[in-house]
């Protein structure tokens, strides 16, 4: 049995309503699962013997910029035991947008959670440290979002004052 | 007004700076101190900033902060085509430029379902190995610099300079190298460049062997780094740290071997690893790569193909100068590909390739237009400094510099 095959039959198995979508183009699986189940969904990805997804190599968002659900969560994940990046995606609306940390699954989460409240201002609950990571701590801005210009706004980032 | 004339007419300032007469070190031991360590300092690497809290010389806390060196490569890709991004891929980890750029340029033919000759695919194995190990021996000189071997960073500046004459006849540059397009490389690889790559080969090798015989009978070197900052196996795996850190903590995990690009398939290499994971290690894992690395190119150039460099995909591949002079079709064609790009399908993918730091890979959504909806670069310094906060606690200050120079980060790609 194929490692894909195994991670679709399990899933589905475990999460069946949650599961809202799953597609594979070129090679790579990408599971979509709703907000609420995330963080039992990852639980059970790592615990489970045959599964095991042990690291979590990066954690994303996408502005989709329109619609009822404007943002995507990404995770991307890999188990060492069955060489396999699997591709994780939740769906969450705007209002403002929130989810569940998963640092307390994967600690490497961490900076990539940070980096996705900085970028995108999505707010990672139950995060340990939610400061920005690259930008200044006074920031209003949440860059990669697809409203904020490519040449910045002019006076957002307070520059030195000119010596005396 | 100079600034010590201010300090000796401010009689507050004097006064106080008296009554500190009495100041004792056991004043300073017994304290608590929060000090602050870059981001321009020397031995971090660029402009990695740190925020240590130490008691006596013994750091108890350690806060990295990063955004120094933020570009905002994520943001200007949204509004570039992909071919005006491969450029911008040699400003990542600046050291290894031409493994960024054939990371990137793998991710989007994946991404676009292109086709690329093999000889192409071979001459990219064969400048990706060049480039691992000009970064390598970069990671090698500064980290035993660090540490006080100051002879070190000369003796692989010179190999690595050598390496970057290669970079130079292929690609026109040393550092900008640019040099892959896609669905192949801009230039062929000739018969200089590969008698110069069979010279390094052969000199690097005893090389190797001189600077090993430098620091391993140095007894400072071997204290300073034996023992500190001891990564175990699990730690590195839950924290996602990949690369030569990772396989210093005995994982044995390297993308080539994993999940093979290009056409690692058919060479002969091993991994190294080492199961101590502490900064010795990680200087050994790195001298162990570049003796992999030779040993990779050597069959590469054996095993390299004849035949074309760059596929030959008219709506997908920009035609050569000389054909979009002379020929109405190519002509058509490239104005295409520059105004309004490659315009691969709707959909997103994950491509990575093992760098010298580790795993570079890229998450690219294509919404079908010429330009990426959103370009995620997973940057392997980044992921490799959150061990920082880890090794450092409990360590010295003297071994802080130890461990920043083992995790060997970059701050071009930690930053973006």
């Amino acid at each position: 049995m194929e490692p894909r095959d195994i991670i679709v039959d399990k899933i589905k198995s475990a999460f069946g309503s949650s599961l809202e979508e799953t597609s594979d183009f070129r090679g790579d699986l990408s599971l979509t699962i709703s907000k609420d189940q995330l963080v039992p969904a990852a639980t059970f990805l790592k615990e489970d013997r045959e599964l095991q997804f042990e690291m979590c190599k990066d954690v994303t968002a996408i502005d989709w910029a329109t619609g009822k659900k404007r943002f995507t969560v990404v995770y991307h994940i890999y188990s060492f035991k069955l060489n396999f990046t699997l591709r994780l995606k939740v769906n969450i609306d705007n209002n403002p947008p929130s989810i569940e940390s998963v640092t307390h699954i994967w600690r490497g989460a961490d900076w990539y959670e940070r980096e996705t409240f900085d970028m995108y201002g999505i707010e990672f609950i139950n995060h340990p440290d939610l400061r920005r990571i690259y930008m200044p701590q006074g920031f209003e801005y949440y860059p990669l979002r697809k409203e904020f210009p490519v040449m910045g706004i002019p006076g957002s980032l307070p520059l030195p004052k000119k010596a005396e | 007004m100079d600034r010590n004339a201010i300090i000796y007419n401010d009689d507050k300032l004097l006064k106080k700076l008296d009554g500190d007469r009495n100041i004792t070190v056991e004043d300073v031991l017994e304290n608590e101190m929060v000090i602050n360590m870059g981001p321009q300092h020397p031995a971090t690497h660029g402009v990695l900033r740190l925020v240590l809290r130490i008691d006596g010389e013994t750091v108890t806390g350690i806060v990295p902060e990063l955004g120094y060196l933020h570009r905002g490569y994520e943001k200007m890709a949204e509004n570039m085509s992909f071919l005006e991004f491969i450029p911008h891929t040699d400003r990542l980890d600046y050291t290894a430029t031409m493994c960024n750029n054939v990371g990137y340029v793998l991710a989007v033919e994946k991404l676009a379902g292109i086709a690329v000759p093999k000889r192409a695919q071979y001459i990219r194995m064969i400048v990706s190995e060049l480039s691992r190990i000009a970064a390598h021996l970069v990671a090698i000189g500064t980290f035993a610099m660090d540490v006080g071997a100051v002879t070190m960073v000369m003796w692989t500046f010179r190999e690595r300079e050598k390496i970057q004459n290669i970079f130079d006849r292929l690609a026109g540059a040393r550092f900008t190298t640019s040099y892959t397009r896609i669905g192949g490389v801009a230039g062929d690889i000739d018969d200089v460049a590969t008698a110069m790559t069979k010279e390094v080969l052969e000199e690097i090798e005893p090389a190797m062997v001189d600077m090993d015989k430098l620091l391993l009978s140095n007894r400072i070197f071997i204290d300073r780094l034996e023992g500190i900052g001891i990564l175990p196996k699990e730690d590195a795996i839950a924290l996602g740290i990949t690369g030569p850190n990772l396989r210093a903590s005995g994982v044995e995990y390297d993308i080539r071997r994993a999940n093979p690009y290009l056409y690692y398939d058919e060479i002969d290499f091993k991994i190294p690893t080492f199961p101590e994971g502490d900064c010795l290690a990680r200087y050994f894992q790195r001298g162990d790569e570049v003796r992999e690395s030779v040993k990779i190119l050597k069959q590469c150039l054996d095993k390299i193909p004849a035949g074309e460099v760059i596929a030959d995909n008219p709506k997908k591949v920009l035609p050569h100068k000389t054909e979009i002079y002379s020929k109405m079709e190519e002509l058509i064609h490239d104005f295409m590909l520059v105004s309004s790009g490659i315009n691969p399908p709707v959909g997103d993918i994950y491509s990575a390739v093992e760098n010298p730091k580790g795993e570079l890979g890229f998450y690219i959504v294509s919404n079908g237009t010429g330009k990426p909806w959103k370009l995620k670069i997973h940057s392997p310094s980044f992921c490799n400094l959150q061990a920082l906060s880890q090794l450092c606690r409990g360590a010295m200050i003297s071994d802080v510099i130890a461990i920043i120079g083992s995790l060997d980060p970059v701050m071009g790609e930690a930053d973006k």
